[in-house]
């Protein structure tokens, strides 16, 4: 069977050499070939989309079960509303994110100038260990944490009766630590078109280090510090798994609830929520889009 | 101050380069000192405590006694549940990083195919379900799975039986699949909008039919993209608990379900069998990765 095809295709590029047929023959051909790519394509972004659709949707039927389509109503949103745990899960979950993308967005920022700016022994090392955080799995960052947590606790409370428990603090730390990674990157792309002669104008004409940052190089890269900020801010929002090692338990946080109330059944309130969360991240991704569009 | 002097440095004197370099020295050290202890103690410290702990004896209510033992990795490579949560784990990454490159690369190759404003607006298009909470996309496949759920329904409507997928570990393999692929698409696009299309052609006019212009010309040039996609879809999907839990209704253990069950939930935990395979993962990884690099460069050449 191969070989009849072999040969049937070879007689293709033969008959696309003679002058006039050759044209209708190629693109005829492309052009079948284009449209079953093209009909794999649309496939897969139905499949990618289809989830989000349903659970907007759903999120608005009157079925108490919220698997099928039972009438128009908005009473899981309300109920929501009026649900004071999930309301303290929210307020904690951006609390989280906004501290632990301040200091993530700060120690990324001055890493990725390090690193692109300077010339430094160690600097092929320091470059592996920020990709690592990228690359590992975060359920082995969460178990290390919590028992790295546990760890320096026992030893604080052997040491000086210092009782402390896992909470906020703890989740914050662990936000911060796998966030850097992805600010250093996202940052040092937007450094990497930087001409550094600029700075060296400035300081010709008199600008001492800090007018020159200020004046001249953040300005500049500031859409990349944006783009990072916002890029940590969305891992911190979507964070489980670290989350639910390194929260202990009494600590309310948003994907961690969902994850115990979906464990148990289908609801539409999580629907609602979910729907919700949705349109918080679109809002942050069309931030950001913003901010990079901004850079042009 | 020091670098004041930078621009009139044309004397290049001994005294104002050693000032420049210690000054250069000391920015370097400012920079890099804050997020570098951050991460050597929030970061280096903790996989550093891991492997400690899989060397001692647990705790009597959870935690670790300090007595040096092997135990943990005896116990690893001897009990069936260990060993069989491994091939497992294993097993399903291989199966969805197949998957996704099958699905991904003929989507990657239509995307590098448009013009520049199509392309953007489809490669948005990937990203966007990529930018909602990940367990929230998996909550919607249990909506659309469940027994009376939205792929049911359409079935039933069209005279077809409804199908019980949710809880089996298809529904895992589905949830997996689609969780990452986008983390497929994307690598595989960057390369192959990378490669020079007229080359098919030139492949053609040299007798090769399609699949021969593909097999050795397109696929060799766009492998790096693949193997920068497959890396990033196998290392989370290796480390899954919670689509196996969620779609696959826990039925199978993989090493992520084990790895929950025994630092958070079994009473008293176990933290240093825990450890010990997080080590072992990691250790796995590490080397399916170097593997896989030596094999495809290998190939290319």
């Amino acid at each position: 069977m191969s070989e009849a095809t072999t040969s049937a295709n070879a007689a293709l590029p033969e008959a696309s050499r003679q002058p006039g047929g050759s044209k209708g023959v190629s693109e005829r051909g492309f052009s079948w070939r284009t449209g079953l790519l093209g009909a794999h394509t649309a496939l897969m972004y139905l499949f990618l989309f289809a989830p989000i659709v349903v659970l907007v949707a759903f999120s608005f039927t009157a079925d108490p079960f919220g698997v099928a389509w039972n009438g128009f109503t908005l009473e899981w949103y309300t109920r929501l509303f009026n649900n004071t745990r999930l309301i303290d899960a929210t307020f904690n979950t951006l609390l989280v994110a906004t501290i632990s993308t301040a200091i993530a967005t700060l120690l990324g920022t001055l890493l990725a100038l390090a690193m692109e700016h300077y010339r430094f022994r160690g600097r092929a090392a320091t470059d592996v260990l920020l990709y690592l955080p990228i690359v590992i799995p975060e359920i082995v960052l969460a178990v290390a944490l919590l028992s790295f947590f546990a760890f320096v606790f026992n030893a604080l409370d052997a040491l000086f009766g210092l009782r402390l428990r896992q909470g906020m603090l703890t989740v914050v730390l662990a936000h911060v630590t796998f966030s850097i990674a992805f600010v250093v990157v996202t940052v040092r792309t937007s450094l990497r078109g930087f001409d550094r002669r600029l700075e060296e104008a400035a300081m010709d004409l008199g600008a001492n280090r800090w007018n020159t940052f200020r004046r001249i190089t953040f300005p500049l890269i500031l859409p990349g510090i944006i783009g990072g900020a916002l890029l940590a801010f969305t891992l911190s929002l979507d964070d489980f798994i670290i989350s639910l090692f390194v929260s202990g338990p009494g600590t309310l946080l948003l994907p961690v609830e969902v994850y115990n109330r979906v464990k148990r059944a289908v609801t539409p309130e999580i629907n609602a929520i979910s729907t919700l969360m949705l349109l918080f991240s679109m809002v942050l991704v069309l931030l950001s889009q913003l901010a990079q569009r901004q850079r042009k | 101050m020091a670098t004041k002097t930078l621009p009139s440095a044309d004397q290049h004197s001994v005294e104002t380069a050693a000032a420049l370099r210690r000054d250069q020295r000391n920015q370097v050290v400012g920079l890099l000192s804050p997020g570098l202890i951050w991460l050597l103690l929030f970061f280096v410290a903790p996989l550093l405590i891991i492997v400690v702990y899989s060397f001692l004896v647990r705790g009597q209510f959870g935690g670790v006694s300090w007595l040096p033992t092997i135990g943990n990795y005896v116990d690893l490579f001897t009990s069936p549940v260990y060993l069989n949560a491994y091939w497992r784990s294993i097993l399903v990454s291989v199966l969805t990083t197949v998957l996704t490159i099958l699905l991904a690369y003929p989507m990657a190759l239509f995307i590098a195919q448009r013009s520049p404003r199509w392309k953007l607006v489809l490669l948005f298009l990937v990203l966007l379900p990529f930018w909602t909470n990940f367990l929230v996309r998996t909550y919607a496949w249990m909506i659309i799975l469940n027994d009376n759920g939205v792929l049911n329904t359409i079935l039933r409507s069209i005279g077809l039986p409804g199908q019980s997928i949710l809880y089996t570990e298809t529904a895992t393999l589905l949830g997996l699949v689609y969780g990452e692929l986008p983390f497929m698409v994307l690598p595989i696009y960057t390369s192959l909008d990378r490669f020079d299309f007229r080359l098919m052609e030139g492949a053609a006019d040299l007798g090769a039919n399609r699949w021969q212009a593909f097999r050795r010309v397109m696929l060799p040039m766009t492998m790096p993209g693949v193997i920068a996609g497959s890396v990033l879809v196998f290392i989370p999907t290796v480390g899954q608990f919670v689509v196996s839990e969620l779609l696959g209704g826990a039925k199978v253990d993989y090493i992520g379900n084990l790895l929950q069950r025994l630092f958070l939930r079994s009473n008293p935990p176990n933290w240093p069998l825990g450890s010990a395979m997080a080590v072992v993962m990691m250790l796995i990884l590490t080397l399916v990765i170097v593997l896989y690099f030596r094999g495809t460069t290998e190939d290319d050449r």
